[in-house]
């Protein structure tokens, strides 16, 4: 079973990202940061998780997470994205975002770039540029958008002062949660349930497609793309509920499964085995979904690479072409069929579980008890 | 604490240094009183047992002795160590009389002319009668016991055994429990109930819980010897030995800053069924006022508010009522905060908390042209008043601007359009509108009339609806058959009798005069169609 290392910090955690090895290089990860919010300051810091040659003073378990330096911040830190090995991007409940800078060699981190008022609003009953927070963030060097909930979609290059490209009013409700489709697309979640992509290299404010449930439009928070299939798209919604799209195929979801009790917050696929899923909520669980479970014995009329695909059973999808030549193991996916594994990774219930990150065999997790859990045996 | 006792010792600057070792003393005093209440209210010792537990109590929080001892062992020759006879004496005090021992006989070995007083004075060590947990002797029979060792050592103290050695004669004193000898040790003693325990250990081993106060006041008035006065914290003590549960309670509260050691501590005398139940004015018994107390102290904080949110669950008269009221009052600067707190109120089934925050937050949406997250916020909390509130700002939107905004958002109500009825005349209206978009005439006419007539068109609106019929009316084919024109007809003339006259000149009558040709249009239109449906139906194929 993988051991959990448990770090109580005195502040509630929302964000944790790893830190990104650097491509090829056979390292684990072993650096991740941290905001907090709801303090009256807040704090963006970085952790180191190395081995330790020999236990120091402070008397830590071996393997326990260190602080290596934390800067200040104003407002609540509700997104954290890693832009490069040295730069980490954060957006706040100011409106707000920036850019720090870890210097490694003396372990700080400065502010490297900001942009005050990336998102605010203007409304006639509020005063000029009251501030909205923002509330995703996504990098793809050098590239930063940024989603808040005045509902607008900001897109930022590093270095540059203003904003590349602002959508105003893209959305009439707050967009939650925003990832990149491909490079010039993005795909963003809002609060009455809906999936929008938008297509940079086109003008105009208009999405290129909407999708959304014909049910209830429950909110949706967190949007996760595939690793490997960028069509294949997993939200989590404010009933706990974890959906997965295909966004080729029409405008209704491939599965809905029923997962947690209260809001979903974060969902990842884990970056090298996208056959495992990541799900983190507000009722304090954090659940590992595993859907690797190979059926041999299921016949079927494609054989891909030693990996068996399932045979094609949609409850809900009106999947007609057969003529897929990969097929992902989350499409194909009946629950009612195939069974998903779905482990929960906390020793015990606590307050709710904000934010979590996977990369290799390490996971981390931040929780509003104050507490910060990582594993490094994910997969033992 | 012990992390904040290292940091008080390597911080930099002295007064944080002075800051974290005062916090560090509060903390200790704390353990302290807390230890204190466990064995005498929880574990309720009986005479025998108590005074173990109370030297267990004394060994606990006075830890030097540990260092001393390992710094003593470890240098060449003990005996010899400056700190010897002192670490001797604190161990004798402690009543750790083996270790004592096993000193002495490093001594004896050291300085063969005191070896065999060392010997004596170790062998009365040894044969101290002690309570031993699981023994069955009874307390008579260890007080016999112990008279008799206690006649002994007298007896040895007269003979002057000890003379030769000063040390060894205040060690034989201290274990008669002289108490000028005790006094003497003032300064190892560090405090006035370490010399309690002592003294009660070396005269009276099988002293009772009902005689303690008697023995810990005097005990106290020794020790301080009438130069200082009593500090809070040994008025805090002093009332525990006493059993006054209440006036520990009081004087900590006094003593200390914040409602968290009182509030932990009446809750766990309570659970233990030793608090009668005070009748305090409000109704509520004294651990329900501490914890609401504690908790209302929670939620001022801005973090700790949910932890807050637990401490209310578990008072059962006042917590819910209190949880409602502070948890209304929690200041929402995001959305996800917002969604938390909500998410705690729907757990408890708070509706009419849920209904107010959603509509504070759909409000401030409104304000800031939100109307998306609006009509979220009134589906979360079901509330059609504020949905038909919002479907009002973006029908008088259309009115004014001919267009709808947010058609994103109106487009796909899905279900919740059944929320109130504006909103759904809201999404049937735009759906008439797609309709005609996409030229499905008779889908577009039908959905009309039945908007019209199924009453949940507002008033104002109802022009509107009406001029939307004339380019349906003046299509090539028919679209409204005859039965529908009837209807149109009679809607038209319900809503030309019930039209409000107004009497102001100038820019109403005018507005009244193009209105008033708007109906003459739509009338004869009307008649015209209903002509042609008439025809239509009456011919060969319509029939």
């Amino acid at each position: 079973m993988e051991e959990i290392y448990a770090k109580f910090v005195s502040q509630k955690i929302s964000k944790t990202r790893w830190r990104p090895v650097p491509p090829g290089s056979l390292q684990t990860a072993d650096t991740f940061a941290a905001g907090s919010w709801d303090n009256e300051e807040n704090y963006v810091s970085l952790w180191s998780i190395g081995d330790f040659g020999n236990l120091d003073s402070d008397g830590g378990f071996e393997g326990d997470h260190q602080l290596l330096c934390d800067i200040r911040h104003h407002g609540d830190v509700m997104d954290l994205q890693f832009f490069d090995q040295e730069r980490i991007v954060a957006a706040s409940s100011t409106g707000c975002v920036t850019v720090f800078l870890h210097h490694p060699n003396n372990q700080t981190l400065s502010v490297s770039q900001q942009w005050t008022a990336a998102h605010y609003h203007t409304g006639p009953g509020s005063p000029s540029c009251g501030s909205a927070p923002c509330t995703g963030v996504v990098c793809n060097n050098p590239e930063i958008v940024t989603v808040g909930e005045d509902g607008r979609i900001n897109l930022f290059r590093a270095d540059h002062k203003e904003a590349v490209r602002t959508i105003d009013n893209a959305d009439s409700s707050t967009l939650h949660a925003v990832t990149f489709l491909r490079t010039p697309e993005i795909l963003t979640v809002n609060s009455i349930g809906q999936l929008k992509i938008w297509d940079f290299r086109k003008q105009g404010n208009e999405p290129s497609q909407i999708l959304s449930l014909t049910g209830d439009r429950v909110p949706l928070h967190c949007v996760d793309r595939h690793p490997n299939q960028q069509h294949v798209v997993a939200t989590g919604g404010q009933d706990g509920m974890l959906s997965i799209w295909d966004v080729r195929q029409g405008t209704m979801p491939v599965s809905l499964l029923k997962a947690h009790e209260a809001e979903m917050w974060e969902v990842h696929f884990h970056p090298s085995n996208p056959d495992h899923l990541f799900t983190c909520s507000e009722d304090g669980s954090l659940w590992h979904w595993d859907a690797s479970t190979d059926v041999p014995e299921k016949s079927s009329l494609f054989n891909q690479g030693g990996r068996n695909s399932t045979f094609l059973s949609h409850s809900i999808s009106n999947q007609a072409s057969v003529h897929q030549s990969l097929i992902s193991s989350w499409l194909s996916t009946d629950p009612a069929k195939d069974r998903i594994e779905i482990t929960s990774l906390l020793p015990s219930r606590t307050l709710s579980v904000n934010s979590l990150d996977v990369l290799g065999p390490c996971l981390v997790c931040g929780t509003d008890s104050e507490a910060i859990y990582v594993t490094k045996q994910l997969f033992s | 604490m012990e992390e904040m006792h290292q940091v008080a010792i390597a911080a930099k600057d002295p007064a944080i240094g002075r800051q974290f070792s005062s916090q560090v003393s509060i903390l200790s005093a704390m353990e302290l009183i807390w230890n204190l209440c466990e064995i005498l209210f929880i574990e309720v010792a009986p005479a025998g047992a108590l005074l173990l537990h109370l030297l267990d109590w004394v060994r606990l929080h006075v830890c030097e002795v540990d260092s001393l001892l390992a710094d003593v062992l470890g240098s060449e020759n003990p005996s010899k160590h400056d700190s010897f006879w002192k670490l001797v004496t604190i161990l004798v005090l402690q009543g750790r009389l083996d270790e004592a021992r096993q000193m002495l006989s490093k001594e004896a070995d050291a300085s063969p002319s005191s070896a065999g007083m060392c010997r004596i004075l170790g062998d009365l060590m040894r044969t101290m009668p002690v309570l031993s947990p699981g023994n069955t002797q009874t307390l008579t029979e260890l007080e016999l016991k112990w008279q008799h060792w206690h006649e002994e050592c007298e007896r040895h103290l007269q003979d002057s055994t000890f003379a030769a050695s000063p040390h060894l004669e205040s060690l034989c004193k201290i274990m008669l429990g002289d108490e000028a000898a005790l006094l003497e040790q003032k300064e190892l003693l560090n405090n006035w109930y370490h010399f309690l325990v002592t003294r009660l250990l070396y005269s009276h081993p099988t002293v009772k819980p009902i005689d303690l106060h008697l023995y810990a006041q005097s005990s106290l008035d020794l020790f301080l010897g009438g130069e200082s006065s009593p500090e809070p914290l040994d008025n805090i003590l002093l009332a525990a030995f006493e059993f006054d549960i209440h006036q520990v309670i009081k004087e900590c509260s006094i003593a200390l800053s914040n409602w968290w050691f009182v509030a932990h501590l009446t809750d766990l005398l309570d659970h233990c069924k030793l608090l009668q139940s005070h009748n305090l004015y409000f109704g509520s018994n004294m651990r329900e006022f501490l914890l609401l107390e504690y908790a209302s102290g929670l939620f001022a904080h801005h973090s700790l508010w949910q932890l807050g949110v637990d401490y209310f669950d578990y008072c059962p008269e006042l917590g819910r009522v209190s949880l409602e009221l502070h948890i209304e009052r929690i200041p929402l600067s995001t959305e996800q905060k917002a969604l938390k707190v909500l998410r705690i109120c729907e757990q408890r089934q708070m509706t009419e908390q849920v209904r107010s925050i959603c509509k504070i937050l759909a409000m401030n949406a409104v304000r800031n042209n939100r109307l998306g997250s609006a009509l979220s916020w009134s589906i979360r909390a079901k509330d059609a008043a504020f949905a038909t509130l919002v479907s009002d700002r973006f029908l008088k939107d259309y009115c004014e601007r001919g267009s709808f905004s947010d058609l994103d958002l109106i487009d796909n109500l899905g279900p919740a359009m059944m929320l109130s009825d504006r909103l759904t005349f809201l999404g049937k209206y735009r759906e008439f509108h797609r309709f005609y978009g996409e030229k499905r005439l008779t889908d577009a006419a039908s959905l009309l009339l039945s908007l019209m007539t199924s009453q949940i068109a507002p008033r104002s609106f109802w022009v509107i609806l009406l001029i939307d019929a004339l380019p349906l009316l003046e299509e090539k084919e028919v679209v409204f058959s005859a039965e529908q024109t009837y209807e149109l007809m009679r809607c038209l003339e319900d809503f030309a009798s019930r039209r409000p006259v107004w009497r102001e000149p100038g820019v109403q009558r005018i507005q009244e005069d193009v209105e008033n040709t708007k109906l003459e249009m739509l009338r004869l239109a009307l008649a015209r169609n209903l002509g042609r449906a008439i025809i239509k139906e009456g011919s060969l194929e319509g029939s």
